[in-house]
């Protein structure tokens, strides 16, 4: 389980990224930090692996305090994947890969061989292990990216808008690919993202965040649709708007679901 | 004409192929020269420059001693330097050593601040530790520029290490500049400079080489050396 207790995150230059936070999220599910751009996502995501030191507060693992433990140590420990996956231009994908094995002290042998493994069950062609990041689309360097992150079978997995730079299609299937994943590997995940239906499709839990990471509510997808907790997250959600209040309406003879507007969004299954 | 002439029988004298004063020997001199002047020079300037460009902590320091070690009149630290410590090739390497320094540096420096800063965070955050960072992401991307720095410093003390004839002793190519001239023997002159020349393109195509090998098969976005 990660804990945010009371945490608090000023930086140098004054900017207060996080104002007071705190939070319980459960081990083996997927925690969704969702909120508009600035309000301190990142900032919360980076302080588990203590890429960012909190000003104040603590953040444990397990129930053990990330700051009484050795930075490099506990980020070699955690899976991070991120936009534009940050992989490294000069070395292969099977070596960016195969990286972080070798960072644990595995020998080059199993940690290719397990770069292999762990290509193949992100669904990236073999063919592809032997080019450059700059030689893929964004579509395959993300599944690198998450490849990378999974490669040594981390308890934890951060992510930080691994799928946002990429087309609308692509984003589905890679959403599609990881929740697949989550269904068989059963990681605690942490992932950040600013659209609101990518956080209802992917969390367990799903944190709405207001500048300064102010939780505006806390829960699952369909709490949250159900209850909306203030006007804030009806807005968020699209509520007000009516995209998401839904009725059959019968035309031409079949039943279909429309928004509030009328507008035609599927239909019933039977 | 007749300059170009007697240099041609110049260069072609096998008087002028043997001996001390010949020109594989001034040659083997003036690579000599060149060379420690440039080992010298980099195991001052490197580890500053990787320094400055990891940290990025004094960073206008490193920019402004650049500069004013570039304006520094090679002629006049090169006396002032054999006041000090006399005639011998020592004024002479300290002199181009100081000439080095600044292509070195930032060579060095600019090299590392041409990485991606989100490359080397992420590198960072799957548990690259400070000193792996440096050696297995920002040196290796940085290494077009910092053979580049290698490049511009060793054409400069190649072309400089002339200097090194103006105090008596040993003196590499330049003997036949200082030499030639005191006794208006222009032919002597201008062959010394074609061989200067010459050893200054041979050394620069093998520096081109170099920073291609340095790219590898990589796909290549680095930016060239300005
Ligand atoms: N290193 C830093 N120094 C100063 N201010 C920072 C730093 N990093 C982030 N901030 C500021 O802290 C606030 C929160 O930043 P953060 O990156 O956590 O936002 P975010 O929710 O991830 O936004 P986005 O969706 O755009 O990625 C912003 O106002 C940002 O400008
Ligand atoms: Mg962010």
């Amino acid at each position: 389980m990660i804990e945010y207790r009371s945490i608090g995150k000023t930086f140098a230059d004054g900017t207060e990224a996080v104002g007071d936070f705190s939070l319980q999220l459960p081990s083996r599910t997927t925690t969704v930090f969702v909120g508009s751009s600035g309000c301190g996502k990142t900032t919360l995501l980076r302080m588990v692996n203590r890429m960012v030191d909190p000003s104040h507060g603590q953040v444990l693992i397990d129930d053990v305090d990330v700051a009484t433990r050795n930075k490099v140590e506990l980020r070699r420990s955690i899976g991070y994947v991120m936009q534009e996956a940050g992989l490294l231009p000069h070395r292969k994908v099977i070596d960016n890969v195969a990286l972080m094995m070798r960072l644990k002290g595995a020998s080059k042998k199993e940690a290719r061989d397990r770069a292999h493994e762990v290509l193949e069950t992100v669904g990236l062609d073999s063919s592809l292990a032997n080019r450059y990041p700059a030689q893929l689309s964004g579509g395959q360097q993300q599944r690198v990216g998450v490849a990378r992150g999974l490669v040594t079978d981390p308890n934890i997995l951060l992510m930080d808008e691994p799928f946002g730079a990429v087309d609308p299609i692509v984003r589905d299937e890679l959403q599609q690919e990881l929740l697949r994943l989550q269904r068989e590997l059963d990681k605690t995940i942490v992932f950040v993202t600013h659209d609101i239906d990518e956080a209802f499709l992917l969390g367990d839990q799903v944190v709405i965040l207001k500048k300064g990471g102010e939780i505006a509510q806390v829960g699952s997808p369909a709490d949250i649709l159900a209850k909306p907790a203030n006007d804030f997250v009806s807005s968020f959600i699209g509520l007000d708007k009516g995209r998401r209040t839904l009725h059959v309406e019968e035309r031409n003879g079949t039943r279909i679901v429309v928004d509030e507007s009328g507008k035609a969004t599927g239909v019933l299954a039977e | 004409m007749s300059v170009l002439n007697d240099t041609v029988d110049w260069l072609g004298d096998s008087a002028n192929w043997s001996g001390d004063d010949g020109i594989p020997h001034r040659l083997a001199q003036h690579l000599d020269y060149t060379a420690l002047t440039v080992v010298i020079a980099a195991a001052i300037a490197i580890p500053i420059g990787l320094w400055v460009g990891h940290t990025g902590r004094l960073r206008g320091l490193a920019v402004i001693s650049t500069g004013a070690l570039r304006a520094l009149p090679t002629l006049g630290v090169l006396a002032y330097a054999s006041l000090f410590s006399g005639i011998g090739i020592k004024p002479a390497i300290f002199t181009l050593v100081l000439l080095a320094i600044p292509p070195l540096l930032a060579g060095a420096y600019a090299g590392l601040e041409s990485v991606n800063r989100q490359t080397i965070d992420a590198a960072r955050a799957i548990g690259m530790t400070e000193w792996q960072i440096l050696r297995k992401v920002e040196v290796p991307l940085a290494l077009p520029l910092i053979i580049g720095g290698f490049r511009s410093a060793t054409l400069q003390v190649v072309a400089t290490a002339t200097v090194a004839a103006y105090i008596p002793g040993p003196g590499g190519l330049g003997r036949y500049l200082i030499d030639g001239l005191a006794v208006s023997d222009y032919a002597r002159i201008v062959g010394g400079s074609v061989v200067v020349i010459a050893l200054a393109l041979v050394l620069d195509g093998l520096f081109v080489i170099l920073q291609r090998v340095a790219l590898g098969s990589r796909p290549s976005r680095t930016p060239t050396v300005a």
